[in-house]
């Protein structure tokens, strides 16, 4: 099975052997031959209409909004229905330092995230914490509380790094399977098993 | 200089001068509400304008230092230090009522040191959780990240405010109280809205569609540069400045350059000066041109948001090509600039000149003339000069209520006393007025553009510095005219390498006091158009 993106050659990507992993991963479990047609007409109707979130604290929220404006235009690659409400986004980008008083409206809004939904920490501050690391009150990384699906470095990004970034979630997007398997919900569990302060959420 | 000595000590003789960067009054706490009164309502002195309010601890004391300005008296600034010993219930009487601008700042205080200001309205925290544990800028607080864990459920009690009252016999009293009325109707806008420009919260009581009252919540950016830079050298603290206004980083960074720069006694080779100037002004018309893009689509034109970015697109290829980033361009650096101009920078720049004023004809007509437009901005959100005045607020909202107090004129620094160009004011107090003193403004920067492209004198673009700066001990003030309003920086030194203290004085911190002022009696629709037209920039008020 390919993961193909438009105009984008395989080779183009950097971290190809991930996804070649998770097509392994997904061919080996196998699957029913019209489940397996179903999966693969919802993965790539989703993975084409990506509407995030309006979700950006800092500076990185500009370069997100060039991305929206005529030069970048995401609106070709279908990412451009940007939602003011959880309940309509698909994905929640993660643009600027997230800090002790944001991380429960961060969290809340990743609740009330329709399913499937998925997190890109885009920029150092949400990917790490970035210059402010050693603050007392900034996060060390958005993956300390959400699970993070596509790290996006920079700071802020370039545009350019943006739409690398999403192009990546659109393959992660292509390989999972919509039905829990692979690449999905199992993952998202995992990580909230492993911090133990969120069980009984969960 | 000796004559404003002479007036203070015989308003007050209790009090102690100490030369600087600028005189230093050393005032005893009980003194200290009913001199700072006279220095107001005084007609000779008329130090109406409070330009920063600096919390301090100085291990022995904890206190506050503020620097005054009287605008009549040629923008002479004076520096008080009010210190309590006491660090266990450290107590201030508040100058909130006499400067509105002190009730956030103060505010701030209490929140880094745990100062009470007495007779504040509101002695509630600002930026952190109210129930964080300590005072993050104590030279004592214990950074134990098991004392301040990451909480992931929401603060409690938010309506709960507190004062601290005094009495006649000097008593003071600590009295409850509640931010709104029992039976207000309390309407929650953010922190995540796409209106409120960033991660702002405000809480507007609402009577019908008319809003009452608006409480300010801020602090979901807030990340302690302050407090971060104390614990790193200065060339290592440059980069804050770029990440606070990002939409002002030059400016910022600019100001904070000159500010160690001064406190050096480092000249700049007149190359760095005529480059900085110039990026100062590039950056000022890319922010006026987001301010308009983001007021237009706030408004619902989302043509004009894409018109507005097109030739922001220029500006940030110039930043490019030369600084190498688009946003967070690290490019000033202490006695200079860190590269040289790209070759392309005089070609680029010339061509950027020469579209905007046609441009601006564009964008008057796609939005600026528009009914709507006009029926939203024009004689909506008040603003008198008094109020600009009381709550020190600079930049294009201040000069939008005719307020003649851009630093570039009344105090040049750098090489603009040299520049021909005018200061743009309006006089509508209204919000439209804001948003044409910015439209305005990219005219005058493009004038300005106009006058240097030519002129980059040769030379070196940085001075000789010692590979370890060290300042010594002092303090210093230092402002510039960032894009949104005067931009100051404090820096306190020891005689290390590290800032014993620095603050950062942001225009978007006063801006955003005066919502509630202005968003008093109008639609809660307006509330939105009011916060795009004083466009402030969150992190900037955070740090």
């Amino acid at each position: 099975m390919d993961v193909k993106i438009k105009s984008m050659k395989h080779e183009d990507f950097k971290d190809n052997e991930y996804i070649e992993n998770l097509v392994e991963e997904l061919n080996a479990t196998g699957a029913n031959v019209v489940v397996g047609k179903l999966d693969q007409l919802i993965n790539w109707g989703i993975s084409n209409s990506l509407w995030p979130l309006c979700f950006g604290t800092s500076c990185c929220a500009i370069e997100f909004m060039s991305l929206g404006a005529a030069r970048y235009d995401m609106a070709r690659f279908g990412f451009e229905v940007a939602r003011n409400s959880p309940r309509q986004a698909d994905y929640i980008m993660v643009q600027g330092t997230i800090v002790h008083r944001m991380a429960p409206v961060l969290r809340r809004l990743y609740e009330q995230l329709a399913e499937p939904k998925y997190v890109i920490a885009a920029g150092g501050c949400a990917v790490s914490g970035g210059p402010f690391k050693n603050s007392y009150c900034v996060l060390p990384g958005v993956d300390k509380i959400l699970p993070v699906d596509v790290y996006i470095p920079g700071c802020p990004p370039r545009p350019e790094a943006m739409f690398y970034g999403l192009m990546q979630l659109q393959r992660k997007i292509k390989v999972q399977r919509f039905f829990g398997g692979v690449n999905r919900k199992e993952k998202i569990k995992d990580f909230f098993n492993s911090h133990p302060e969120e069980q009984g959420r969960y | 200089m000796s004559d404003i000595k002479d007036i203070i000590s015989r308003i007050c003789p209790e009090v102690t001068f100490e030369e600087g960067d600028c005189l230093l009054v050393n005032v005893p706490e009980p003194k200290w509400y009913s001199l700072a009164k006279t220095l107001k309502e005084d007609p000779t002195l008329n130090f109406d304008l409070l330009s920063a309010v600096v919390g301090m601890d100085w291990k022995e004391s904890l206190g506050v230092v503020y620097y005054l300005t009287s605008t009549s008296r040629q923008w002479e600034v004076v520096a008080f230090k009010v210190s309590v010993a006491d660090r266990e219930n450290p107590m201030i009487h508040s100058v909130s009522d006499l400067w509105h601008v002190a009730n956030f700042q103060e505010r701030e205080v209490y929140d880094f040191y745990g100062i009470k200001f007495i007779n504040h309205p509101d002695m509630r925290r600002f930026f952190l959780r109210n129930d964080w544990v300590g005072f993050p800028l104590r030279k004592d607080y214990d950074a134990n990240p098991e004392l301040n864990p990451i909480r992931l459920e929401d603060e409690v009690n938010e309506d709960d405010t507190v004062s601290y009252v005094e009495d006649e016999k000097g008593k003071v009293k600590k009295v409850p109280g509640k931010v709104f009325e029992a039976d207000d109707y309390v309407v929650n806008i953010g922190p995540q809205h796409p209106s409120t420009h960033g991660v702002m919260r405000f809480r507007a009581a609402v009577d019908g569609e008319t809003v009452k009252k608006v409480d300010v919540v801020s602090g979901y950016i807030h990340r302690g540069i302050e407090k971060l830079s104390e614990g790193l050298t200065y060339p290592q603290i440059l980069h804050f400045t770029d990440r606070m206004d990002y939409m002002s980083a030059h400016q910022n960074r600019h100001c904070l350059c000159a500010c160690i720069e001064k406190a050096m006694g480092l000249e700049i080779p007149r190359r760095a000066q005529v480059i900085r100037v110039m990026m100062d002004e590039l950056m000022r018309i890319s922010s006026h041109l987001l301010s308009f893009g983001c007021t237009a689509m706030d408004l619902g034109a989302t043509t004009a948001f894409f018109y507005g970015f097109r030739e922001r697109e220029m500006v940030l290829d110039i930043f490019e090509k030369t600084c190498g980033a688009r946003m967070s361009m690290n490019y000033n650096v202490i006695g200079g600039v860190i590269a040289d101009l790209h070759p392309d920078f005089q070609k680029d720049v010339k061509a950027l000149i020469e579209i905007m004023p046609s441009r601006l004809k564009e964008y008057h007509k796609v939005f600026t003339g528009n009914v709507i437009a006009q029926n939203r901005l024009r004689k909506v959100g008040h603003l008198s000069k008094e109020d600009a005045v009381n709550y020190a607020i600079t930049g294009p909202s201040g000069r939008g209520s005719g307020w003649s107090c851009d630093c570039r004129k009344v105090h040049p620094y750098s090489i603009y006393s040299e520049l021909d160009f005018e200061e743009v004011l309006e006089y509508g107090c209204d919000s439209f007025s804001r948003y044409m003193v910015r439209m305005r403004e990219i005219e005058q920067s493009c004038k300005i553009l106009a006058q240097l492209v030519d002129n980059i004198p040769d030379g070196p673009i940085r001075a000789q510095v010692p590979k370890i700066i060290k300042l010594p001990a002092g303090r210093w003030y230092n402002q510039v005219e960032a894009s949104r309003g005067t931009f100051g920086v404090y820096i306190e030194s020891d005689g290390q390498k590290n800032p014993y203290r620095v603050h950062f004085q942001s225009p978007c911190f006063n801006l955003v006091g005066v919502m509630d002022l202005t968003c008093a009696g109008y639609m809660i629709a307006d509330l939105i158009t009011i916060g795009a037209a004083l466009d402030f920039v969150i992190p900037d008020i955070d740090r």
